[in-house]
């Protein structure tokens, strides 16, 4: 029944490296959309695309690690309605940060703004150019990542609560530095 | 009775096409002049839907052939509607003083293989440059199909100044391809 005790090195450095493209691409997405063309608008599009498409591969690294580990269980203890609820997000966010940055994908095919990773590496365009697609993709892009954005913070909010006020190890899976403190 | 006499009649058209050798009736719904920017190493194709084209060829005396091409810059389609009112600004065409770019050609010559180069001046926001336009040309239906791409330096016309001018963003180089489909000229043609 019981899984391993923490997570790997490898889940955590890639869970981490996610939420720090999480953190550098969300903002930028909101501030940039609202410019008015220029060249700083145009790196800017490229710098997020490009920090979509290495989550996305961290991603999937991170799916297929999932796929052949089993990660560490729940701590015992718990409600049974925390447990149902931290599945229930832990898989979620799974199917987000797989579909936030293909929706960003496909809305630049879609907008006829292939991506050309780090400006050099140009990935194929997903779907033909279509304009009235791109804007309804664009849309999609936005609430995806809103839901994204709630989850995230549920997500962190537990941790926090798990850690600040359960005292329990919850946490430290994920930040193995926390575990050399004693327990409160 | 019609349709027998169209019988008849039909080789002996396509036979005077054929035996055509100049073109100079140019087919505006069959022929475009599109564009290759790169934008942070991105290729953005686009067009201008509006040109008027004068050409007269005969690939057997290139040397005698003209060309005149006026592009309506008001007509681009840079690949979005942010664009599309970017690059009609000052910064770009400035469309409201130049409206329009026009390229003269001054010679034709043959490289072989079905192969031209023409060479001409290409004017854009007022200022002319000389350029150099390879270009192919084959027969097709009765039609000649002109197929070619210039490289435009946009630097070299002040095409995206201030803080446009940054390469690193949109690249100095932006292809210009365009296809011509002639028909034979009348005088040929009879």
């Amino acid at each position: 029944m019981n899984g391993p005790p923490a997570y790997t090195r490898l889940a955590i450095v890639l869970h981490w490296l996610v939420a720090l493209a999480i953190v550098c691409a969300f903002p930028l997405g909101m501030y940039m959309h609202e410019l008015p063309l220029s060249p700083n608008k145009l790196k800017l599009y490229s710098y997020h695309k490009w920090i979509g498409i290495s989550a996305l591969l961290l991603i999937g690294l991170r799916l297929a690690w999932r796929l052949g580990h089993r990660p560490p269980a729940l701590l015992p203890g718990m409600p049974r309605w925390q447990e149902i609820a931290a599945h229930a997000t832990h898989h979620s966010l799974y199917l987000l940060l797989l579909a936030v940055p293909l929706s960003g994908w496909l809305m630049s095919s879609a907008l006829g703004f292939s991506v050309v990773w780090f400006g050099v590496l140009p990935l194929p365009d997903l779907i033909d150019k279509n304009e009235q697609l791109g804007e309804l993709l664009k849309e999609v892009h936005e609430a995806l990542n809103f839901t994204m954005l709630a989850l995230i913070l549920i997500h962190a909010a537990a941790a926090i609560k798990h850690h600040f006020f359960d005292g329990d190890g919850t946490l430290a899976r994920m930040l193995p530095f926390l575990k050399q403190e004693p327990n409160r | 009775m019609k349709r027998l006499v169209l019988v008849w009649i039909m080789p002996l058209l396509m036979v005077g096409t054929v035996s055509a050798t100049g073109f100079n009736v140019v087919q505006p719904d069959k022929s475009t002049i599109n564009f290759v920017s790169k934008q942070m190493g991105v290729p953005v194709e686009g067009r201008f839907r509006k040109f008027a084209v004068q050409i007269s060829f005969d690939p057997s005396k290139p040397e005698a052939g003209k060309a005149q091409i006026e592009i309506d810059l008001a007509s681009i389609d840079a690949g979005s509607s942010d664009a599309n009112s970017e690059v009609k600004g000052k910064a770009w065409f400035n469309i409201g003083e130049f409206p329009g770019a026009r390229f003269v050609s001054g010679g034709i010559k043959s490289l072989g293989n079905g192969r031209y180069e023409a060479t001409g001046k290409m004017t854009i926001k007022g200022k002319t440059r000389d350029i150099v336009a390879p270009f192919s040309a084959k027969r097709g239906n009765g039609n000649l199909l002109i197929d070619g791409a210039i490289p435009i330096l946009r630097l070299r016309y002040g095409i995206g100044e201030g803080a446009w001018s940054d390469t690193g963003v949109v690249a100095d180089e932006v292809q210009l391809r365009f296809h011509f489909t002639l028909a034979a000229s009348p005088a040929a043609k009879k």
